[in-house]
């Protein structure tokens, strides 16, 4: 997920000389519309971002010290309601354990994509049954299978010590991750993609369906990099993030109905129809969001 | 110009220039690695770029290879079928009519990139960003893709004011006996049937489409479809259904303008926005193969109202022989039952339409565990109601073939009439 700008500005050169080609040879193609079009926003594009003294590069320095703030906000907020989790679970108390499991997990889905930069941790806090191999299986889900499948805390005392551990870790390390602007985009990307591939088919949580938990969280820890980096890519590429605006509204619109007192409804209880109408509006979100790149530069 | 522009090579100056551009795109990719690598100065990058054009095995791309996008028609609907299609049905998630054109002028640039051959957008050598082209059909050559684009008869509701332009023949089909329809097969407010030589060029351009509608449009439906390629039919004969048997004999004639006008172009009869246009029907035929594949062969003939091997009417030996549905045998019985499928089809002659349909197969039923295979039946005609419903009214009441199939999916379509350069498709509804 980080990002080496050695390599792009290899290319950024190679761009510059080959878009020029590019024009010359195609200004005499009149019967190529798309195409002329096509090689002359990119000779326009490449132009716009070749290192010139008279166009400031984008200043992302407070974005990332907001996004550092916030990412150990959410670290501090999951270790307590972890800590709550676990005790409950220690405790014997299950429909405690029940209510307080996708609640506590919102916090860590929020900021994923920081968590899987930090090696074995999400595996050890999030991993489900055929993630790993069975002996090293651990962390919330198999807490959740026990819970949800065989109704019981018993035997998850030592799954609930290791979670909570795994859980302080995270927070001691999230300081020494090294946030740059490129994390973040790819960031805002990764969150939807988690969605789309395992929340929306309802396999992340098979045993609790509190799918739409995880759904929301992800949600909105993409729309918190976004907001940071609004200010840039207004500045870059207007239409861009008005759209992504947008898209975020109707997506959150689609999952209001959904809500059910502090939380959300079981999963199962979706249509499929419903289902595809929300995965239908996250991959219309995650297009454009794709494209907030395009403040990185080159 | 004529209206068999898209289908001929006139284009062949045109995309001899887009093939340059596509080289240049290529190669720009290339020695930008080369770069890389080397570190080298501009002197470098532009050897590199010489030697990477000397070795790169461009395709071998002839101008029979494409089927010009602009024209007077669109293409892919007289344009002689190519192997493989991939059709989709959308459904608009905007209420906007300008969210609408916007998509539509999209769809039109890059429908004009991807019928050459070209990549779509000018971002795909941006590290930074996810490329606009998917790249799947990068370095193929445009293999006779046509993009046909057309609106259902749920554009004009009240969502975007369109209802009085709606063609009095544009509306869903009404229910023909033996329909076992099921929602997910049926309708949609726009389509876009992609025909190629090469699946996966049709198949790129119906997922760069899709793409690019998010936010504005989702699919509703899909269906690949095949017939026998050009390598395993050289002889280009009339394609076999998987019933075993030649279907669209009795098409008319393409090449013949004054036909076409007769049966599939809309003249002055039709709103203005439609002249040039034409409708088309979409069904999807669930066909009973392992039934079919019990019955004599002499049942099967009698069915079809044709022979099997050569597809010549019962009775005759050449293919295109006429149907002669008054002919009789000893007994006075007619030789070509009344009941057959080509008899009820041709019925006195009157009413045509262009059949232009494919093959699919969608793997295994998993309830029975047969094939869920059979014919993604498209036509195109000037009239639904005159030319389609009651050629199908007549089919559905008594034809012999029901017994081996079932119409599982319906949609109607008006396809746009065909685009100029500079303008987009759907402008004359929507402009």
């Amino acid at each position: 997920m980080k990002f080496s700008y050695a390599f792009p500005a290899g290319l950024l050169a190679a761009s510059i000389l080959f878009a020029g080609c590019g024009n010359d040879n195609n200004s005499n193609n009149i019967g190529n519309h798309s195409g002329n079009e096509a090689a002359a926003t990119a000779g326009a594009v490449t132009n716009a971002a070749a290192p010139d003294a008279s166009a400031p590069a984008a200043d992302f320095t407070a974005a990332i010290e907001q996004y550092r703030a916030y990412v150990i906000e959410q670290c501090d907020e999951f270790v307590k309601q972890t800590e709550a989790f676990t005790t409950a679970v220690k405790t014997g108390k299950l429909e405690d354990a029940k209510a307080l499991y996708a609640p506590a997990r919102m916090y860590y889905e929020r900021i994923e994509p920081i968590a899987e930069a930090l090696g074995d941790l999400d595996p050890n806090i999030d991993a489900r049954e055929n993630d790993v191999d069975p002996a090293e299986w651990r962390g919330f889900h198999k807490i959740e299978q026990a819970l949800w499948q065989k109704n019981s805390t018993d035997g998850m005392t030592g799954t609930a010590d290791q979670l909570l551990k795994d859980a302080q870790l995270l927070r001691a390390k999230v300081e020494t991750v090294d946030i740059n602007e490129s994390l973040l985009v790819t960031g805002a990307v990764e969150l939807l993609n988690e969605v789309s591939s395992s929340k929306v088919t309802g396999e992340e949580e098979r045993y609790s369906h509190t799918d739409l938990y995880d759904f929301v969280a992800n949600v909105e820890g993409a729309q918190k990099i976004y907001e940071l980096l609004k200010p840039e890519l207004t500045k870059k590429d207007p239409s861009l993030a008005q759209t992504i605006g947008e898209r975020f509204d109707a997506l959150l619109a689609e999952l209001a109905p959904f809500k059910s007192g502090d939380g959300y409804v079981s999963y199962e209880t979706l249509k499929e129809d419903e289902v595809r109408k929300l995965s239908q509006n996250l991959d219309a979100l995650a297009e454009p969001l794709s494209n907030m790149g395009t403040i990185l530069g080159v | 110009m004529k209206p068999t522009d898209n289908n001929d090579a006139k284009g062949a100056p045109i995309f001899d220039k887009k093939l340059s551009r596509r080289e240049m795109l290529r190669l720009t990719g290339a020695s930008g690695l080369g770069l890389l690598l080397g570190g080298s100065s501009v002197g470098g990058i532009l050897a590199a770029r010489e030697a990477t054009g000397r070795a790169a095995s461009a395709p071998q791309v002839s101008s029979a290879d494409v089927i010009p996008f602009y024209g007077s028609h669109q293409a892919g609907i007289l344009t002689p079928a190519q192997n493989f299609l991939c059709f989709a049905a959308f459904d608009l998630t905007t209420t906007r009519l300008a969210d609408v054109q916007k998509l539509l002028q999209s769809w039109t640039a890059a429908a004009a990139a991807l019928t050459s051959g070209s990549l779509i957008g000018s971002a795909n050598d941006n590290p930074n960003l996810p490329p606009t082209d998917t790249g799947e059909a990068d370095g193929l050559t445009p293999s006779k893709c046509t993009l046909t684009f057309g609106v259902g008869p749920a554009m004009f509701d009240g969502r975007f004011g369109l209802a009085a332009k709606r063609p009095s023949t544009l509306a869903d089909l009404p229910p023909f006996a033996g329909d076992s329809l099921e929602p997910q097969w049926c309708g949609g407010d726009l389509c876009v049937q992609a025909c190629a030589d090469d699946m996966q060029v049709a198949f790129h351009a119906i997922r760069n489409l899709a793409r690019i509608a998010r936010g504005t449009a989702v699919l509703r439906w899909t269906q690949e479809g095949f017939q026998r390629t050009g390598n395993a039919d050289p002889k280009g004969g009339t394609p076999r259904n998987l019933l075993g048997f030649k279907d669209g004999t009795g098409n008319p004639d393409v090449t013949d303008d004054a036909e076409m006008r007769e049966v599939v172009w809309c003249g002055s009869e039709s709103p203005a926005w439609m002249q040039g246009g034409t409708y088309m029907a979409v069904r999807r035929v669930r066909l009973r193969i392992e039934v079919w594949d019990r019955s004599t062969l002499s049942d099967q003939e009698a069915t079809f109202g044709r022979h099997r091997q050569s597809g010549a009417p019962i009775g005759a030996t050449d293919e295109f022989a006429k149907l002669n549905l008054e002919a009789a045998d000893a007994e006075g019985k007619p030789v070509i039952p009344p009941d057959s499928h080509s008899a009820l089809a041709h019925g006195d002659g009157t009413v045509k339409m262009l059949r232009r349909s494919y093959s699919f197969s969608s793997g295994m039923d998993l309830t029975t565990g047969q094939l869920d295979a059979g014919l993604l039946f498209i036509s195109f005609q000037k009239d639904l109601v005159k030319q389609f419903v009651s050629i199908q009214k007549r089919l559905s009441k008594n034809d012999r073939l029901n017994e081996y199939m079932v119409h599982t999916g319906s949609a109607v379509f008006a396809c746009f009439p065909g685009v100029r350069e500079g303008g987009y498709i759907g402008e004359t509804l929507l402009g």
